[in-house]
């Protein structure tokens, strides 16, 4: 039964269309109405005509709103840069030097922790790194400290830390599943050419693998650039990042225009970082053909 | 080839990752209101506690409403959107997946709020209902990539067969298909299930302040007196996500296997 153009796409479109309706009414319209309310002026909970860019004016000259997106942006490159670097040996580990029958078994490990309450982690980090808290205590019952260390309150370094840790086994399934891909004769005939180990690992697998850092970089640079609860528990909440200021402008300033305004450039913040990301990835594909 | 320092790494690695989760069962048996070392002894106390914590009972039932309702709305999205894109070609394709795999690129802050932002304009009052909606956008996307595969590893000439045999595309649908892609689709759902029962900001906004499990966890971390229960209450989870995900994987493998594919990797 040969499905002529017209009627393969006509079942195409009738096939999808729930799921297609769905997001364009929950998602597609939301940020529509986000993208113009970001050009409407109005405070407290409404928003009105005529439209202006008078809000993003205000983004740009208002020293505080480039402080927050700087400061996300770096402790969200800072903590893609230290999982990427901790998750390359890992996973390099795996596809080089365990056997092939307990690979599976060494991943579901890793990756257990990701899947076990998120807010639980974070609270624990919470518990752990706290004013009198686990490693304060042990710090000043072996010696090592006299006073409280109070990890907590140091603010951003004490952020990136508890988002390293959180957001780390997203980092080694990508980088794991390009080394997989790595063509062991390769690296024999590297070898054989006498090369050294080392200069045939940098000269050959690292390129090979550098989709899957860089596809590893975008998993974690994504969601630890919006993320909410740890800017919030761990800082005492002193350090705010994009997605708590977002809560304050919208809902406790009820300020629509503003935050839309915020929220729109905040996105491409994200958008143009992840495109630089994949045009990475583009010249490492290129390059290595 | 041994790399004596690389398995260090890696075991010192894994320490560091469950460092956290480690700790849980240790301070939920402990016999003392702080947590911290030295311990104290055994007690099975906080487990009582927790469980006879009403305010919980409410939100852990709220939360199992909120991840059955997602877990099943984005797996049939999910079937839809998979099924679509595996077996036809239609104008608009390339967009219309972009938009439903969207959310796995966008800060979730924003998903929730733009969805809140509407439905206050509107006002639509928030409800279990409202998170619902809000969490199956989050979930679809992953549903989209569990189920692609395994609609890819199906084999197209066991269809054209039944449809040969005189079967109608329906009955193709749920006599040869289903049955092959089952394996996907529960994975799919357990793997939105963990994920909705897991989520926060949507459940915390989009939810106005109703019990919510993820919610109700993250306030009552504040009061140092309710930190041992909620200990005992991260034990419980902890152990229900790994008997979950150790089912999820089982079914996934199966799922490859009955279909004569490849294991080519895991959950994401």
């Amino acid at each position: 039964m040969a499905a002529t153009p017209r009627s393969e796409a006509r079942a195409g479109l009738k096939l999808i269309s729930p799921t297609a309706i769905y997001v364009i009414v929950l998602l597609a319209l939301p940020l529509a109405t986000v993208l113009v309310y970001s050009m409407m002026t109005g405070g407290r909970g409404n928003v009105s005509l005529p439209l202006t860019i008078a809000n993003y004016a205000e983004l740009w000259s208002k020293p505080v709103y480039g402080y927050i997106l700087l400061k996300s942006l770096l402790v969200a490159l800072s903590v893609t840069f230290i999982t990427v670097v901790l998750a390359y040996p890992v996973a390099y580990f795996v596809s080089f030097h365990v056997k092939p029958d307990r690979k599976s078994l060494w991943l579901f490990l890793i990756t257990i922790p990701f899947w076990t309450s998120y807010i639980i982690r974070v609270s624990l980090w919470f518990v752990i790194l706290g004013y009198d808290g686990i490693l304060d205590k042990a710090l000043m019952s072996l010696g090592i400290m006299n006073t409280q260390l109070n990890f907590s309150s140091y603010g951003i370094p004490a952020i990136i830390f508890v988002l390293a840790h959180a957001y780390a086994p997203f980092a080694v399934l990508p980088i794991f599943v390009s080394l997989e891909k790595v063509d062991r004769s390769l690296l024999e005939a590297g070898q054989d050419l006498g090369e050294s180990r080392w200069v045939t690992f940098l000269r050959v697998t690292l390129p090979l693998s550098m989709p899957g850092v860089i596809a590893a970089a975008l998993i974690v640079f994504i969601p630890t650039v919006g993320d909410y609860v740890t800017p919030k528990l761990v800082g005492d909440g002193r350090e705010p990042m994009i997605a708590n200021f977002i809560e304050t402008a919208l809902l406790k300033l009820r300020n629509y225009p503003q935050g839309s305004a915020f929220a729109v450039v905040s996105m491409l913040m994200v958008g143009i970082v992840s495109v630089v990301f994949v045009l990475l990835n583009r010249r490492f594909i290129g390059g290595s053909k | 080839m041994k790399a004596p320092w690389l398995r260090g790494f890696t075991l010192f690695y894994l320490l560091f990752l469950y460092s956290p989760i480690l700790l849980l069962p240790i301070f939920a048996f402990n016999d003392s209101k702080v947590v911290s070392f030295p311990l104290s002894g055994f007690t099975t106390n906080w487990f009582v506690e927790m469980w006879a914590d009403k305010n919980l009972r409410i939100a852990a039932k709220n939360s199992l409403i909120i991840a059955l309702s997602v877990a099943t709305l984005s797996t049939i999205l999910g079937i839809f959107a998979a099924r679509a894109s595996v077996r036809y070609r239609f104008p608009g394709k390339a967009p219309l997946m972009g938009l439903i795999m969207l959310p796995l690129v966008l800060p979730e802050m924003i998903v929730a709020m733009s969805l809140l932002v509407v439905l206050l304009s509107i006002g639509v009052p928030l409800s279990l209902l409202t998170v619902i909606m809000g969490q199956v956008l989050i979930c679809t996307p992953f549903a989209v990539a569990i189920l692609t595969s395994a609609f890819q590893s199906l084999d197209r000439s066991l269809e054209e067969a039944a449809l040969d045999l005189g079967e109608t595309q329906w009955s193709t649908f749920r006599l040869i298909i289903l049955p092959l892609v089952m394996p996907g689709i529960l994975a799919s759902f357990l793997i939105c299930f963990t994920i909705s029962f897991d989520e926060f900001i949507i459940a915390n906004f989009l939810g106005s302040g109703r019990p919510i499990l993820s919610v109700y966890i993250f306030g009552q971390f504040r009061f140092p007196s309710k930190v041992p229960s909620m200990l005992a209450l991260g034990t419980v989870l902890v152990c229900f996500s790994i008997i979950l995900l150790g089912f999820a994987e089982y079914m996934r493998r199966r799922g490859i296997a009955k279909a004569g594919g490849k294991d080519a990797g895991g959950f994401l």
